[in-house]
């Protein structure tokens, strides 16, 4: 067990954990920060996702003692108001099904954005095909984020 | 208009009381204080509700609350049920606030999903529910008014009496309309009237979703509640000997491990009480990564299963089910397949006389079809909270059809089933799977061990590996050609490990003079179940893609070819018991060659065009492929549907994109195979997903528009992709496609 201090979403909280306790856990269990979701817990799937600094990582494969005193941005802390421009473009596709996936799809699309704010299609699917949506939105989420990326842009 | 007795429902339209009061409930109880309501929310929030019917209650201002009663698994119900309400009440949509229904049968019926049965059967309820309000509404108007009932009209939540120019909101005759008896019967509207159903409104949910609101099973929270996971045997085949779980128990934060039986001996079970390792081990503990560590120290003996039958009483009434002892193969159930598909089956139904059709035929092609066994996995991995304190128990879990778990954990956990509460969250995801609740026992039985709150959480690992999965199958086709090529008889014979995938009475069969159809099955100690559209999703890729062969061999075009065959069945029907409407089959197929422009194939792709009825549905697909050097690149799809009367049409439409995409994965890449019992993928690094990157790139839905009452709707676009990507392959390719997966690590493996 050790204390860390973790910057979440603009706020900095202490945690008493096993160093090797993935953050996905830290922030479900510890935290209560239940947007981050549990999909397959090795990397795979993407459900997970969160920003670590300005990178979309997988939050399974991140263990609390890697973090330091880097920015953790997760679902509840990308937007205030939950207006930010992919969340909005999210809701004008209406996209979710069942929802699960859709918090880290939204994760991965707004880091790539940051980047890359005009991505072609081809680099839009590298960015988002390690995320996997068993209801297989994907022809919206394609969709949302180059409406999100217009947005962005204009 | 139509006129419609409210008897049926009036039983579901039990008013708990006249008046209810407290606040509003948005989403679930538990969730109520992680929420801070906003000004405007407060503001618009009635100081009084008014319960008109158990599925709706109007607040003093005008509001309406309408309860969904059925489980959401992404179908989008939690909009499109209220939607039907919502259009007979005659309310605007946006002072419409949507809350679940927990699971409570006398008020709101059969609460599930699956079988695409939600609108179909919920139709006419939910619509009773609005005109039933909407009554008591202008009841209440016409004695303030001293009018007669007849002259009111209503408009948007507004009552209106024209001669006297009296109006008046829904919430200032709420009060007096909950006092108002309930009709014998009440006018719905007509379908032309519709203003909410048939145009698409949003999902409710979105918001939520997009924000992360917690709202899954998995998402679940209650004071002082524990983790528990469970450790199952490693392969189909095996039960548990004995378990050491001193080292587990000595792990930082753990505070129990318990082993749990899930059946009492002499329960009679159902037929959603599939289970394959009915006693297992689970580690409880406060955090959910000291119970995975604490999972790796557990030492646990498996040992073999004897062989057993034992009765099941299911929907088809009580029948034997024959579990054997071994661990079983893919490599020998391919060959058990092989050696039974090869003898006669039985015969379960026959037009004519296919024998000497046969022999007589200038020309007999014969094909054999196979897929394997498939795994769910939801998103959500299964999940239960359960909270069971002496003869009470507090459930909140991720179940497709709560009536048929509520029996078994009564029994299980020795209490009366009326003690039992269940909440019921939105599902991440149930394709079938999540209609067989074994887990909520589980959870149930370990806080009954443990005395405390928990959530049992499946590793991914234990989603895949511990599955109820859709059966592996084989089907072999038969056609008989006459010297004019013309189709003279049709013979399948269809199998499965454990359970046959056939529906004699489907087209073909009514098409054809002669037709025969046989089947067989394969006992087996993997558990199966139900999987989106269960044996259609085999069947349909098999028999479209043998029919495109056929019309090949005919030298028809195959959109043609079925038209020709589905003008026989109508006009000149053979047999009595054919399931579907030729006609309406017919009009979808008919639909789909407009909207795809099929005679205008574009450069550069290859076409395949496959349809299918199931679940009172017809779907039809045209679909592109595009061959990037070896790889195969779904272009695009152009989708038509008959489903009846569409609710929700952006959502239908998202619904069939899912199922769309989801078929294309599955028979891209979608299998499970087995060895000595074990699961060969455990998680998604060996089962292969559909990932942006193989999606289409392009999906067009239509609709057969009419005033049919609803049908089903979430399965039946997801057979018939499976035969248009095999007939699209062999146009890119070439080569026909018997087998699946059609596409491993990337290769076309035909
Ligand atoms: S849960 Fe982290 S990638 Fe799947
Ligand atoms: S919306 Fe269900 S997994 Fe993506």
């Amino acid at each position: 067990m050790a204390k860390f201090n973790l910057n979440i979403n603009g706020k900095t909280q202490e945690v008493e954990v096993d160093p090797s306790t993935p953050m996905l856990w830290v922030l479900r269990d510890h935290f209560k920060l239940l947007g981050t979701k549990y999909g397959c817990g090795i990397a795979q799937c993407g459900a997970c996702t969160v920003h670590l600094g300005d990178d979309a990582v997988r939050s399974c494969q991140l263990p609390v003692s890697s973090v330091g005193d880097k920015d953790i941005t997760t679902i509840e802390g990308l937007s205030e108001k939950g207006d930010h421009p992919v969340q909005q473009a999210w809701l004008e596709v209406d996209v979710p099904q069942c929802g699960y996936c859709q918090a880290g799809q939204i994760m991965t699309a707004s880091a790539l954005l940051e980047k890359n704010p005009n991505p072609s299609d081809e680099e839009i699917e590298t960015a988002m095909n390690g995320n996997i949506c068993r209801c297989g939105t994907y022809t919206r989420i394609k969709k949302a984020v180059k409406i999100a990326a217009n947005s962005v842009n204009a | 208009m139509t006129l419609i007795k409210t008897k049926i429902g009036r039983r579901s339209f039990i008013r708990t009381s006249t008046l209810v009061s407290g606040g509003l409930v948005l989403g679930f109880n538990w969730l109520a204080s992680c929420k801070n309501k906003t000004e405007e929310e407060i503001l618009a929030m009635p100081k009084e509700w008014f319960e008109l019917n158990s599925y709706l209650k109007i607040g003093d201002n005008g509001v309406v609350t309408i309860t969904t009663p059925n489980p959401e698994f992404g179908q989008n119900i939690r909009t499109s049920m209220p939607m039907i309400v919502a259009e007979e009440l005659d309310v605007d949509w946006k002072n419409v606030i949507v809350v679940q229904a927990p699971y409570h049968s006398e008020k709101y019926g059969m609460q599930f999903t699956g079988g695409s049965r939600g609108i179909m059967t919920r139709w006419e309820p939910l619509r009773m529910a609005g005109a039933s309000a909407r009554y008591v509404l202008i009841a209440a108007a016409a004695q303030a008014w001293q009018v007669p009932a007849v002259e009111i009209t209503t408009e948007d939540g507004v009552l209106y009496h024209k001669a006297s120019k009296n109006s008046a909101g829904y919430g200032e005759m709420a009060s007096a309309a909950a006092t108002i008896a309930i009709p014998e019967d009440v006018q719905l509207k007509d379908v032309k009237d519709f203003t909410i159903i048939g145009t698409s409104h949003k999902n409710v949910d979105a918001k939520d979703i997009v924000t992360g609101e917690p709202m899954f099973g998995m998402d679940y929270q209650k004071e002082g509640m524990l983790i528990a996971m469970i450790e199952h045997p490693p392969a189909f085949g095996m039960t548990l000997k004995s378990v050491d779980d001193s080292a587990a128990k000595s792990m930082p934060g753990i505070k129990d491990v318990v082993v749990i039986k899930s059946f009492k001996d002499d329960y009679e079970k159902g037929g959603f009480d599939v289970n394959a390792f009915p006693e297992i081990v689970a580690v409880v503990g406060s955090s959910t990564w000291e119970v995975l560590q604490a999972k790796k120290k557990l030492k646990v003996e498996w040992q073999p299963i004897t062989a057993s039958s034992e009765m099941i009483n299911g929907f088809r009434g009580k029948q034997t089910k024959n579990i054997p002892a071994g661990l079983e193969s893919s490599a020998s159930h391919k060959a058990k397949m092989e050696k039974l598909g090869g003898k006669p089956g039985k015969i379960v139904r026959q037009d004519g006389n296919p024998k000497v059709a046969f022999k007589n035929a200038t020309k007999i092609i014969e094909r054999t079809y196979s897929a394997p066994f498939l795994a769910h996995n939801c998103m959500e991995p299964l999940n239960a909270f359960a909270h069971v304190e002496g003869d009470k128990a507090q459930i909140a879990a991720p179940v497709q059809i709560p009536s048929l778990i509520l029996p078994t954990l009564a029994s299980s956990l020795g209490i009366p089933a009326e003690n039992i509460a269940m909440e019921m969250p939105r599902m991440g995801g149930g394709f079938g799977r999540k209609a067989y609740a074994h887990y909520v026992v589980e959870a149930a039985l370990i806080s009954k061990k443990v005395n405390a709150p928990v959530k049992l959480v499946y590793t991914r690992e234990d989603d895949m590996t511990n599955g109820i999965y859709r059966p592996s199958y084989q089907a072999t086709y038969r056609a008989a050609l006459d010297e004019n090529n013309n189709l003279t008889a049709l013979h399948v014979k269809a199998g499965g490990i454990p359970e046959s995938p056939l529906f004699a009475n489907r087209f073909p069969a009514g098409a054809l003079d002669n037709y025969i159809a046989e089947e067989w099955s394969i006992d087996s100690n993997i558990t199966i179940g139900a999987f989106r559209a269960p044996r259609s999703n085999f069947m349909a890729g098999a028999e479209q893609s043998f029919l495109d062969e056929v019309a090949e061999a005919s030298g028809k075009d195959p959109i043609q070819f079925r038209l020709d065959l589905l003008k026989r069945a109508k006009d000149n029907p053979v047999g009595e018991q054919n399931d579907y409407d030729a006609e309406r089959y017919a009009g979808v197929l008919e639909l789909l060659r407009e909207k795809s422009d099929w005679s205008q194939t574009p450069a550069n792709v290859h076409r395949g065009v496959s349809a299918y009825f199931c679940h009172n549905s017809y779907a039809a697909h045209v679909l592109d492929i595009r061959m990037d050097e070896e790889k195969p690149v779904v272009e695009k799809v152009v989708c038509a549907i008959d489903c009846g009367i569409v609710v929700n049409p952006d959502a239908a439409t998202n619904m069939a994109e899912g199922a769309i995409t989801d078929g294309i994965g599955n028979a891209f890449f979608g299998e499970l195979t087995f060895k000595d019992g074990v699961p060969q993928k455990t998680n998604f690094h060996q089962y292969q997903m559909i990932r942006m990157s193989d999606a289409p790139k392009e999906i067009e839905v239509h609709f057969v528009e009419n005033e049919i009452a609803p049908t089903g709707m979430g399965e039946p676009p997801f057979p018939p992709i499976f035969g248009a990507i095999a007939n699209a392959l062999y146009k890119a390719t070439g080569q026909r496609h018997y087998r699946q997966p059609f596409v491993t690590e990337k290769q076309i493996v035909g």
